[in-house]
């Protein structure tokens, strides 16, 4: 069977690439696709994690973790329609009202 | 080495080149179908561990319905090309490279300290059928269950409340 480090790497290897692209896109819709990449190696490490311990808690945490995700994904493409008939922009950089 | 192992390494390495091609991507629609890869490649390593009710869920869930969902919103949104409308300066990219970088070896290297991969043996396949699932969801987790269906329908209201069209008339 597959060993734990073997899927962590991965699961690592995702979650980096999702933080760069968090960091240096500029496209708000970008933006949520890196988040969607870091939730799924969380994923990963959780369902790795539940295969080694033998314990099907992991996998109920995946799902739910699967859930929040579809959540907010829905909140999250809403607000950048709602953002782009205002402002026909969804440069996560031109959106600085709250700025102080 | 097993098979499933490696049937592993392929699927992580296509899974990890889609990754980075979704974050490098000059073309937002090729970035959603690299996204389609990618997860689709999270799904098939939920499958090869043993967890079969996840796995699938992640197919459906993410493949067929958060995918399409983000396609919805490029299109919604003009979807523009290029690298300059798409990413920040060469700065941030410099800086978030870095940043990914250090984060990865770090990760990966404190993983591999602590699990070596010569010594740490292979887990057997964990019982992650349906029927199991379902025991344990409805058995021990019953009510984070239930916070998370009325978390989804607070979501679906948000949502339409948020991307209806305002007409300005109270009706």
């Amino acid at each position: 069977m597959i060993r734990l480090p073997l899927v962590l790497v991965f699961a690592a290897l995702l979650f980096s690439a999702g933080v760069y692209g968090v960091l240096a896109r500029r496209n708000a819709v970008m933006v949520l696709m890196a988040i969607e990449l870091m939730l799924n190696a969380v994923n990963l490490n959780l369902v790795a994690f539940s295969a080694s311990l033998k314990d099907v808690s992991g996998q109920i945490f995946a799902l739910f973790v699967i859930a929040v995700a579809a959540a907010e994904v829905g909140i999250g493409l809403a607000i950048v329609i709602l953002l782009f008939r205002n402002r026909a922009s969804i440069n996560v950089d031109e959106v600085d009202l709250l700025k102080w | 080495m097993t098979a499933q192992e490696y049937a592993f390494l392929v699927v992580a390495v296509v899974g990890s080149l889609a990754a980075i091609a979704v974050v490098t991507a000059r073309n937002v629609v090729h970035a959603a179908l690299y996204l389609v890869v990618a997860l689709s490649a999270v799904g098939v390593t939920f499958l090869l561990v043993g967890a079969e009710f996840v796995g699938w869920t992640q197919i459906l869930i993410y493949v067929g319905a958060i995918v399409i969902l983000f396609l919805f919103g490029l299109m919604l949104t003009k979807a523009p090309i290029g690298r300059d409308t798409l990413d920040h300066q060469a700065q941030n990219r410099i800086v978030g490279g870095v940043v990914a970088l250090v984060m990865f070896l770090g990760l990966g290297s404190l993983t591999l300290r602590v699990w070596p991969i010569g010594t740490t043996p292979a887990s057997a396949p964990v019982d992650g059928s349906t029927a199991a699932i379902g025991t344990s969801l409805f058995h021990d987790y019953v009510l984070p269950f239930e916070v998370v269906s009325f978390l989804l329908l607070a979501a679906l209201i948000g949502a339409i409340v948020l991307a209806r069209k305002d007409d300005g008339s109270d009706q």
